[in-house]
């Protein structure tokens, strides 16, 4: 199967049940991507497919061939972070981590989204061309990454963060 | 998982020659399937790939829109056309899943997913006669507070899970088919079955069939509707109740109406009883409350859901009141 991950080609020969989480972390080594529930519920697994968020769990790697695939290790390194990982570093946006990832890559889906003027479940006019990021708004396009530490609040206040800052 | 062959469709006819052989099941986004095959619930020999089929939202020549089997999720709820003209259905697929999910699931997959009871996921402890025909259902004398209260059997008391498929209810929504006799349409209300004594047949698909596309009619009434979904939690959770309605009144008097409730039948359930008492009376609380009571006649609780009669009750008139405030 080929792909490409955080811009790199790839080749990776599997059993064609290999889910794409498992295919990042346990054959291209890459393991930042978390595993939490396996099943879809807490979007730790989060990874951008064509800039889209998805969940890694519930995708067939093979579903995914010729895609262009980013994780966590694509958007910044323990020496360059990505400005979203600085800020959840600056707002305590985590306690044990490890949803963190998934947080990020979902963020930056979310901001993306946000972008083309995709509606949510609270945007009160559906048919506006612009949503403003209110706190509301963010949580609930959030909704499908769970914190068990309950950082939310240093979640949100560094999403917003980078939000603000991009959009000056 | 128990091992499957994998292809990926080319196009329609060649999917559906390729799903001729028995074990064989579509793959949309996978969100529900890859789930169950890992929870082997669900053991197909072979998948055939469909996620990479037209995807597209055309507008008919009648007004209408054509959304393809392959359309994500995201992208139907954040089509021009479909926020502007069929508001309950953005509003259902928003207020369904989570944006990761909603970027992977498609159209046709969001029909087809199957029920969340959890006896019907619990393969190696409970008995389900949606899982195992003839095995008998935990559920009904269970924990079955998430559980039908309208058109259920002694063979199965799960309900639907897809908000979509309800918004599509209300929308006289029209199903295109394609299999080995060829094409077809049914509509939306036709497409899935009540359980009765077979509650694995869940839809009127034919072996080997696949879902190409969804009609939506062209009616000015569509563009005034909206979704309201009840849960245990405000985001990402699956209903109690849902209801999808649009509603058209002129001089207090109801005109037209279209009202489908989630969260309480093996389908999406289409009010009929409710709409037929609505139109023509008055467009009040009390004509919107004696509707819903009148869908709800024939509810049959079970031991830990009965609050769901008034719940549904109760939003029907919500939802009701709230379009029709809108107008005024």
């Amino acid at each position: 199967m080929h792909f490409t991950v955080n811009g790199r080609p790839v080749e990776v020969a599997c059993d064609i049940r290999t889910s794409l989480l498992d295919l990042l972390r346990d054959h291209l080594g890459l393991s930042g991507t978390k595993k939490g529930c396996n099943q879809g519920a807490c979007g730790a697994c989060t990874v951008l497919a064509d800039g889209e968020r998805i969940n890694a769990c519930l995708a067939l790697a093979v579903q995914y061939e010729g895609r262009e695939i980013t994780t966590i290790e694509g958007l910044g390194t323990a020496t360059a972070l990505h400005p979203l990982q600085r800020a959840f570093v600056e707002h305590d946006g985590f306690q044990c981590g490890y949803c963190t990832p998934g947080q990020i890559c979902s963020a930056v889906g979310m901001l993306r989204e946000l972008d083309r003027g995709v509606p949510s479940h609270v945007t009160p006019i559906l048919t506006e061309e612009r949503v403003a990021l209110t706190h509301d708004e963010l949580r609930e396009r959030m909704s499908g990454n769970l914190c068990r530490c309950g950082a939310y609040n240093g979640i949100v206040d560094a999403i917003d963060e980078y939000h603000a800052e991009g959009a000056r | 998982m128990t091992p499957f062959t994998y292809a990926r469709a080319a196009s329609v006819p060649d999917a559906v020659q390729q799903a001729a052989a028995p074990g064989t099941k579509f793959l949309g986004g996978g969100t529900n399937l890859v789930d169950l095959m890992r929870e082997t619930v669900e053991r197909p020999s072979a998948l055939i790939d469909v996620s990479r089929l037209r995807a597209g939202i055309r507008g008919l020549d009648d007004g209408g829109l054509l959304i393809a089997a392959a359309a994500r999720n995201t992208a139907i709820a954040e089509h021009r056309g479909v926020r502007e003209r069929y508001p309950v259905l953005a509003r259902a697929i928003l207020a369904g899943a989570s944006a990761q999910i909603r970027n992977m699931a498609t159209l046709g997959g969001n029909l087809l997913q199957r029920t969340r009871c959890t006896y019907f996921f619990d393969d190696a402890g409970s008995r389900c006669n949606k899982r195992t025909p003839g095995q008998g259902c935990d559920a009904i004398d269970g924990l079955n507070r998430n559980h039908a209260i309208l058109g259920a059997s002694p063979a199965c008391v799960a309900t639907h899970p897809s908000d979509m498929a309800v918004a599509l209810a209300a929308l006289d929504a029209v199903v295109h088919l394609s299999g080995p006799g060829g094409d077809r349409t049914v509509s939306l209300d036709d497409l899935h079955r009540l359980p009765g004594e077979r509650p694995d047949i869940e839809t009127v698909l034919a072996p080997g069939e696949l879902v190409t596309g969804v009609a939506l009619p062209a009616l000015p009434l569509y563009a005034h509707s909206t979704y309201r979904k009840v849960r245990d939690r405000s985001s990402y959770a699956f209903a109690l109740v849902s209801v999808a309605a649009a509603l058209e009144v002129k001089d207090g008097v109801v005109r037209d109406v279209r009202i489908a409730l989630g969260g309480v039948a093996h389908k999406p359930w289409r009010a009929w009883k409710a709409e037929a008492a609505l139109r023509g009376g008055p467009a009040t609380e009390d004509a919107f409350r004696a509707a819903a009571r009148a869908e709800l006649a024939d509810a049959k609780p079970l031991a830990h859901n009965a609050f769901k009669i008034e719940l549904a009750t109760r939003t029907i008139v919500a939802v009701l009141a709230e379009l029709h405030g809108a107008r005024a």
